[in-house]
């Protein structure tokens, strides 16, 4: 699915990723945790193709083609999606216009031909019952006005109608009450799939107990300094991240 | 800075007085003399003008101008003319500034309903006290040279009246159509609301592809507790000069509401200005979109002038290209106008470097409990939420007009008559294509 080798990435002169290696096949969740300013968000932001970053060195292939090379849109289509930390307001563009343009994008793009009106409200409305949201929702304008828990919600609402093929969740659990966590999780989980992958950029072990991690990596200074199973999770969770900074910098 | 001349329009008068309307009562004819006067002796404005020092009309000396001549007028297709005429509407049809009883549509207008053209209205006696005393009244004499040369050169236009706690049914369009290259076309619009009416009023502006210069001035008079809202949509040619000027006269509790959609000429000029009686309450919106080389050039004032009046003026531009546009507004709160409630404002979206937006917001205060804000914006689209489109499947270009649309789709939106926002948002969405897109869900 992804496969990234020996990846730099800088924002101007300053080193952000030195050296990112990592391994993602079909079906496999993968959380990267990491102490603030580590380059979690990098990571996610350089896969998505958000500007401002330079790859001094390293790939990132999806699905055997060139990620990096690619635009943004045609990332999208081609069935990345960022789940993004801080979901934009968009005045005047209302969620269903958006969510009907970007579903018409990806099929175009597969040469199909665009959807029916009708199939598309049921879809729909589908997944917006099973994120347990009002239906009101989809003629507002795009995240303007919604509460924090509201528009990560969104996003998962976009992610499960657009079905793409790995999803990176950029601090999802970040803002939001336990009852949200919950049906943010519990609409992640109906997505898994064993041809869908999952990478979570995370600051907190929280959100791995709802949606259960195959593999954890450490983040720390640019590079991943550990990598384990889910119980990675847990030690981080009772030991913080000193220990591994410290492994990492005596080493 | 060289001022654009006048002597072709002061010297060229005396050969075009017979084609101008009113002729028979001694009032006009005294006022176009006066106003004939005021253009010799303060000619246009020019940069030095405190009103005009954005606003370049030098453009008016470049070509010469002549009063459109009604024989000379070029046949209109039917189905252009739809595009701009409503459907659901009455409307009162001139070209080159010549009420066409042909192509007009007056059938059933309701009794205490007026809808004629000003120079038919002015040869009849009926109409007689209606017009005299008011025409001229809610614009000021010194206005400006272009309000003089309209003042004194008007062929014809439109007198609407709508009698006491009339309510009416339709909206009422006036549709004025350039046909001719070349033409100066100055038209006058008298609008009388009486007490307790409400009514909803169009003013179109659009042409056929020629050069040509469009004056028009609408007064407004909206009596006691009257409702009036009146939609400017300006779609000249792109090489046509527009200059107008909307002034009302809002009586005690009157409500005004003006939609100003300004989004043809090479170079368009709107002064929308208003005086507020007690309690009166006015909204100003507009929305501006300039390209390639056009200058776009908003201008209001609100006079409040007794206390517990309400001000509301939201203007919006984009522009692109070399495109410029201006808003200046100006609120003026009299010292016994307390308790006034004003907001004032300008949102200015820049497309391209070599756009620029000038924007001039003036609050003169003399009363010293009242309750005034303005707020000025120019920016460009954020790159934020060009990211989010994209990785949202959205190709950049798209994006952008998405987001520019969105923008401008807040003005048009405020538009409840459904044929007159279908008209506006085919004219937005020809700026701003997306593909594919379903306007129901806007």
């Amino acid at each position: 699915m992804l496969s990234i080798k020996n990846l730099h990435v800088s924002v101007g002169d300053k080193p952000i990723l030195k050296g990112i290696n990592l391994e993602i096949k079909p079906g496999e969740i993968h959380a990267i945790m990491g102490p603030n300013g580590s380059g979690k968000s990098t990571l996610s932001h350089i896969l998505s193709g958000k500007s401002g970053y330079t790859v001094t060195e390293g790939s990132a292939t999806y699905q055997g083609k060139d990620l990096l090379e690619m635009p943004p849109e045609i990332r999208a289509r081609e069935g990345v999606f960022l789940a993004f930390q801080y979901p934009v307001e968009i005045p005047g563009v209302s969620n269903v216009y958006l969510l009907k343009a970007a579903l018409n994008s990806i099929r175009k793009h597969h040469g199909q031909s665009e959807v029916d009106a009708m199939d598309f409200l049921t879809l729909v409305k589908g997944k917006v019952r099973l994120l347990e949201m009002d239906e009101k929702f989809l003629y507002r304008a795009v995240n303007e006005g919604f509460s924090g828990g509201e528009k990560k919600r969104n996003e998962i609402l976009q992610m499960a109608i657009l079905e793409p093929k790995l999803c990176i969740l950029d601090e999802t659990d970040s803002g939001l009450d336990i009852d949200a966590l919950k049906i943010v999780s519990e609409g992640v989980n109906s997505l898994r799939s064993s041809g869908r992958s999952f990478v979570m950029v995370t600051h907190y072990q929280r959100l791995l107990d709802y949606i259960k991690p195959d593999f954890v990596h450490v983040l720390a200074h640019g590079q991943i300094v550990k990598s384990g199973g889910a119980e990675l999770a847990l030690e981080l969770e009772e030991k913080g991240y000193s220990w591994l900074e410290d492994a990492e910098a005596s080493a | 800075m060289a001022t654009a001349n006048t002597s072709a329009y002061v010297d060229g008068y005396p050969e075009v007085v017979s084609l101008l309307c009113g002729q028979s009562l001694p009032w006009l004819q005294q006022q176009r003399a006066d106003a004939l006067l005021q253009l010799t002796t303060h000619g246009f404005p020019s940069l030095r003008d405190e009103d005009w020092r954005y606003t370049n009309v030098s453009a008016i000396d470049k070509k010469h101008y002549g009063v459109a001549l009604k024989s000379a007028s070029v046949a209109i297709d039917s189905d252009w003319l739809k595009t701009y005429q409503l459907a659901d509407a009455w409307s009162l049809v001139l070209i080159d500034g010549y009420f066409s009883a042909e192509l007009s549509n007056l059938n059933g207008l309701p009794e205490g309903v007026t809808v004629v053209s000003l120079a038919q209205a002015m040869q009849d006696t009926h109409y007689s006290a209606l017009i005299e005393g008011r025409l001229n009244s809610a614009v000021e004499s010194t206005e400006n040279g272009f309000v003089a040369l309209n003042g004194a050169y008007f062929v014809d236009g439109a007198l609407i009246y709508i009698s006491s706690k009339q309510v009416l049914a339709k909206p009422i369009q006036v549709l004025h159509i350039a046909t001719q290259e070349l033409a100066a076309i100055n038209t006058r619009t008298l609008i009388v609301a009486d007490e307790l009416s409400e009514a909803q009023l169009i003013e179109t502006f659009a042409g056929l592809d020629c050069a040509y210069l469009s004056v028009a001035v609408a007064e407004v008079f909206v009596g006691q507790n009257a409702a009036v809202t009146l939609h400017k949509v300006q779609v000249e040619s792109d090489k046509a000069l527009h200059f107008g000027g909307t002034y009302v006269k809002q009586a005690r509790d009157a409500r005004f509401r003006h939609d100003n959609f300004a989004l043809g000429g090479l170079l368009a000029r709107s002064d929308v200005h208003t005086d507020l009686e007690q309690a009166s309450e006015c909204e100003l919106n507009g929305l501006y979109l300039g390209v390639k080389r056009q200058q776009i050039d908003n201008h209001t004032r609100i006079n409040h002038l007794k206390p517990h009046g309400i001000s509301r003026q939201l203007y919006k531009g984009v522009l692109d290209d070399k495109a410029r546009g201006v808003f200046q507004g100006r609120v003026v709160v009299a010292e016994d106008a307390q308790k006034t409630d004003s907001q004032m404002n300008n949102r200015n979206l820049l497309l391209s470097n070599d756009a620029e937006a000038d924007t001039k917001p003036q609050l003169e205060i003399y009363a010293d409990d009242v309750k005034c804000a303005h707020g000025v914006t120019v920016g460009q689209l954020d790159e934020k939420s060009i990211f989010y489109l994209q990785s949202r499947c959205v190709d950049e270009e798209t994006a952008r007009n998405m987001l520019t649309f969105a923008f401008a789709n807040e003005m048009v939106d405020k538009v409840k008559i459904k044929s007159l926002h279908d008209l506006i948002l085919g004219q937005v969405l020809t700026r701003f294509p997306q593909e594919g897109i379903n306007k129901e869900w806007l």
